[in-house]
């Protein structure tokens, strides 16, 4: 058990397995998501209050969810490579933040799509859910800026990673918002068991789908990270040399 | 059909919610492809550079 995992953090062994596990969770978190949004936007019943409306919530509690799963990996990685320094972890921190991003992004674009008609605003400042799912954007935004405006690689790592560990505590912050303030945004849907199967069942297929989505951009992105710290190393420039003299 | 893409009068919200989950996933894709690559070329050049001078 233990061997396996030493091996899989030695970068050469996993630049070589990744691109298996990235296809199997590409090809499966697409399949997934085809079948769940097909169930989703067209079979499922309509809502007694939202009508269609609804529907908005198999894209947007996904990427809601994957936006602050993307925050804990990299808040927890990053803290990993802190800690037991690690060369691996802080390259999965890095590699998570900008997809975290785009995460963010469309969890509040899509909020704010389904506001418009279901509250009458596309956006409310000041509402706890709204703000603080912003301020994770804002987060990801100052990681990323942080990371690049470092020279040192060390630096950057060390540095960032005290970023992504202190704006950890906004995630307990959205996830309760709706409960700890009066929010626009509607309560707990999913975990409260509040869905009928037929509604649930094509989001939690969703949910499943994204995250493998996620998974296999996160895989790639790190396989790139890996690369390029690693570009000094001897079997990345046997890779890269061998790989041109092909091509 | 048409019932399906109108949905009740919500088809733009609902249908522009889908198609920008579309969108960003593709562009994830395509910015993690693009990254890959230029890495890659990174690396090809500062090997070309390094043997050059020895």
């Amino acid at each position: 058990m233990w061997t396996f995992f030493h091996k899989l953090a030695s970068p050469p062994h996993f630049y070589r397995i990744a691109p298996t596990f990235i296809r199997i969770f590409a090809i499966a978190g697409v399949v997934l998501t085809a079948v769940g949004s097909w169930n989703g936007l067209i079979e499922a019943p309509i809502d007694y209050q939202q009508k269609d409306a609804f529907r908005i919530i198999y894209v947007h509690v996904p990427s809601a969810y994957l936006s602050m799963m993307a925050y804990m990996i990299m808040a927890v990685s990053a803290t990993i490579g802190l800690i037991w320094r690690i060369k691996l972890s802080h390259a999965v921190a890095a590699a998570a933040a900008p997809l975290g991003a785009w995460f963010t992004f469309l969890s509040l674009a899509t909020g704010s799509i389904w506001g418009r008609p279901m509250w009458g605003t596309w956006w409310e400042w000041g509402d706890p859910r709204l703000t603080s799912q912003l301020l994770m954007l804002f987060l990801y935004f100052g990681y990323m800026a942080l990371r690049s405006a470092i020279d040192d690689p060390g630096k950057a790592d060390k540095a960032s990673a005290v970023l992504a560990l202190v704006g950890a505590v906004n995630i307990p912050i959205i996830h309760y918002s709706v409960y700890w303030w009066t929010s626009l945004h509607q309560g707990q849907t999913v975990l409260a068991g509040k869905m009928p199967p037929e509604m649930l069942i094509p989001l939690l297929i969703n949910i499943l789908g994204f995250t493998l989505i996620f998974a296999a951009l996160l895989l790639y992105r790190v396989r790139s990270e890996v690369l390029y710290r690693e570009r000094r190393a001897r079997w990345v420039r046997e890779l890269v040399a061998g790989q041109e003299a092909i091509s | 059909m048409s019932d399906t893409l109108a949905m009740g009068g919500y088809g733009a919200y609902v249908w522009s919610s889908v198609g920008l989950a579309v969108i960003v996933l593709i562009l994830c894709a395509v910015l993690a492809l693009r990254r890959h690559r230029r890495v890659l070329r990174d690396i090809g050049m500062q090997l070309r550079a390094t043997e050059a001078n020895e």
